[in-house]
C-alpha cells in the first residue's frame, strides 16, 4: 500500500487539521466529535442541513459545507459510518429555530446511527425530518437486501435543499423536496480498478487488467457482473440502460445528467463518458438541462465512474441555480 | 470485558479479512478502536455493577465504532444493562434474561431475522444454550459452542442484511465477520467465569 499518510489511525484526524488549515475562515471544524460545520451556524430562522457518512468519498460530505449547501458535515471513518454523538452535536449546531434535515445514504450502518441519533435527539427539543437517499439501480432485488444504495443522487439532493432551505422553505417543503429529487434520480456505477482502505492495506476486490465491474459500490462493494473491458461507449450503454429502464425516463424529459468520478480517473476520460451519455440520452429523447462533471462522491483512489441522472422540474432547476458557495461547489457568488 | 477487547485486539486482522470477503474490511479494525476506547471509560470510573459496567461499554461503542457494528453492539450491551441494572451479584437466571433483551434490542434495531447471514445467527443459539442450562459456568460454555456453531453456519447463508448483501449470491462461502465476533463475545464470556 502506497499512500500519502502519516499512518492509517491518524488519516481521518489529519485531513480534518487540513480542512481547518485551507477553510478556516469559512468553516469551524470540531474534533471531538468530529463535525465540519459552517462558521456562521446556526442561521436563524433556516432550515438546517446535515448529512454524513464514512469517509474516503471526498469532497463528499465535507466540501460541502458552506452558503447554499450543508450546514454541517458529519465524517466517519474511512468508510465507516459516523456516530450518533457526532450527529446529535451537527445537529445541534446548525439548528436555527427552523428544523433540521439528515441526508442519508441508505447504508446499514449510515441509517441505524442517524436513528439513534433521532433517538437521543428527542429530549433536544429540536424537529427533524430524515431524507433518505437510495438511487443505485445496481441493486436489483431490494427485498432480500438492506435496500438500493444512496450513492450520486445524494449530492445533488444536497445543493438542491440547500438552495430551497436558503431561499426560506420550511422543514416539510425542503424534506419534500429532497425526496422528490431522490425518487427522480437513478444511478449506476463501475470501476476499472477497486480501492485500498487505509487500514486494510488490501484491494477491496480483484480485477483482472482486461476486466471491469459494473454495478460497483462506492466501498467497492461488487457489482452486478464483471466483463472484459470494453470502449467507452459500451461502458456508458452498460449503465445507462438500467438507468433509463427503471425509472423510466422517456422522451420529452427534462434531466439533470452528472458523471461523477470514483477518485482515481481523469477528467478528460470523465468528458468522453459524457460525451457518450449526452449521445444516448439525445437518443432517448431526453434534454440534458443541467450537468455536472467531476469527482464529487469518490470511492479514495479507485478508477472509474458513475452516472446519475434525474428528472427535473422547475423547482429542482430553480434551486440547482441557485448560489452556493463551498469548497468543493461554487457557483453564482 | 477485557478478554473481549483482547480477542478484537488479537483476532483484529481476521475479522478484516473477513470483513474484506463480504463488506467493506473495517469490522475488526473498528471492533478493535471500539473496545479499547470502552476498557479506557471503565478504567477512569472502576464500576463494580455489572449493569453500570455493561452500559458503559454501550455508550463507548456507539460513540466510536459506528459502522453497523457501533449500533449493534452498543444496543446489545445497553439492553443487557438496563436488565442488570442495580444488581450487583449476578446469577444465571438473571444473565440469561439480559442476554434476551440484548438480542431483542440487536434484533429491534437491525431487523435480522435468523438466516440473514448476521451476528444474530450466532447470538440466537447461544442465548437458546444459556436459557436451557442449569449452571452458570455450563451455561456459558455451552453458548459459546452454540454461538461457534451458528458462526460456522453462517457460511454457506446468501446475506440480506447489511452490507454483504449487495453481493446476492456471491457472498456464499464466506464467514459472516458479525456473526464471528460474537462467537469471540461468548468465548470471552465463558473464560472469564472460568478464571
Amino acid at each position: 500500500m502506497k499512500k500519502l499518510i502519516n499512518s492509517p489511525d491518524a488519516v481521518l484526524q489529519d485531513a480534518l487539521h487540513g480542512v481547518e488549515a485551507a477553510y478556516g475562515d469559512r468553516v469551524r471544524v470540531i474534533y471531538e466529535p468530529a463535525v465540519i460545520v459552517r462558521i456562521d451556524a446556526p442561521v436563524q430562522g433556516k432550515v438546517g442541513l446535515i448529512s454524513g457518512g464514512g469517509s474516503g468519498h471526498e469532497p463528499m460530505h465535507g466540501g460541502f459545507v458552506g452558503p447554499g449547501m450543508l450546514d454541517a458535515a458529519c465524517p466517519g471513518e474511512v468508510f465507516t459510518s459516523p456516530t450518533p454523538d457526532q450527529m446529535l452535536e451537527a445537529t445541534k449546531a446548525v439548528d436555527g429555530g427552523a428544523g433540521v434535515i439528515h441526508i442519508v445514504k441508505n447504508y446499514t450502518g449510515d441509517v441505524m446511527n442517524f436513528d439513534m441519533a433521532a433517538d437521543m435527539g428527542k429530549g433536544e427539543d429540536i424537529e427533524v425530518e430524515t431524507v433518505l437517499t437510495n438511487d443505485d439501480v445496481a441493486v436489483e432485488d431490494s427485498l432480500y437486501t438492506a435496500g438500493r444504495r444512496g450513492v450520486g443522487v445524494t449530492v445533488l439532493v444536497e445543493k438542491i435543499c440547500g438552495g430551497a432551505a436558503d431561499d426560506g422553505r420550511n422543514l416539510q417543503q425542503v424534506a419534500e423536496l429532497g425526496r422528490r429529487v431522490n425518487a427522480n434520480g437513478r444511478s449506476m456505477g463501475m470501476a476499472l480498478t477497486p480501492c485500498i482502505t487505509p487500514a486494510s492495506g488490501n484491494p477491496s476486490f480483484e480485477l483482472a487488467e482486461d476486466e471491469v465491474e459494473i454495478g460497483i459500490g462506492i466501498h467497492g462493494e461488487p457489482g452486478r457482473f464483471r466483463e472484459k473491458i470494453g470502449p467507452a461507449s459500451q461502458i456508458a450503454e452498460r449503465l445507462m440502460t438500467p438507468i433509463l429502464e427503471d425509472l423510466p425516463f422517456s422522451s420529452g424529459d427534462r434531466v439533470l445528467a452528472f458523471v461523477n468520478g470514483m477518485g482515481g480517473t481523469p477528467l478528460i476520460e470523465l468528458f468522453v463518458m459524457y460525451n457518450e451519455v449526452a449521445k444516448i440520452a439525445q437518443e432517448h429523447g431526453l434534454t440534458i438541462e443541467r450537468n455536472l462533471i467531476g469527482n464529487y462522491i469518490t470511492s479514495l483512489e479507485m478508477q472509474g465512474c458513475s452516472i446519475t441522472l434525474v428528472k427535473l422540474d422547475d423547482e429542482m432547476v430553480r434551486y440547482w441555480d441557485a448560489p452556493v458557495n463551498t469548497p468543493a461547489l461554487r457557483w453564482g457568488v | 470485558m477485557n478478554r473481549f477487547a483482547g480477542e478484537m485486539s488479537e483476532h483484529r486482522q481476521e475479522l478484516v479479512a473477513l470483513d474484506t470477503a463480504i463488506g467493506d474490511g473495517d469490522h475488526g479494525t473498528n471492533m478493535n478502536r471500539g473496545m479499547t476506547k470502552a476498557l479506557e471509560k471503565l478504567d477512569a470510573a472502576p464500576q463494580a455493577d455489572p449493569g453500570t459496567v455493561l452500559k458503559t461499554v454501550a455508550m463507548a461503542l456507539v460513540s466510536s465504532v459506528g459502522g453497523a457494528a457501533g449500533p449493534l453492539y452498543g444496543t446489545l450491551f445497553l439492553q443487557m444493562g438496563n436488565a442488570l441494572a442495580g444488581q450487583p451479584e449476578v446469577d444465571l437466571p438473571a444473565w440469561t434474561a439480559a442476554w434476551r433483551k440484548g438480542l431483542e434490542g440487536v434484533q429491534a434495531r437491525g431487523k435480522a431475522v435468523p438466516q440473514d447471514k448476521t451476528m444474530v445467527d450466532a447470538l440466537i443459539p447461544a442465548v437458546e444454550a444459556l436459557e436451557a442450562a442449569s449452571d452458570l459456568d455450563g451455561g456459558l460454555r455451552a453458548a459459546a459452542q452454540a454461538a461457534e456453531e451458528g458462526m460456522k453456519s453462517t457460511t454457506p447463508l446468501v446475506a440480506r442484511k447489511g452490507r454483504a448483501s449487495y453481493l446476492g449470491e456471491r457472498s456464499a462461502g464466506h464467514q459472516d465477520p458479525g456473526a464471528t465476533s460474537t462467537y469471540y463475545l461468548f468465548k470471552s464470556a465463558a473464560e472469564a467465569l472460568a478464571g
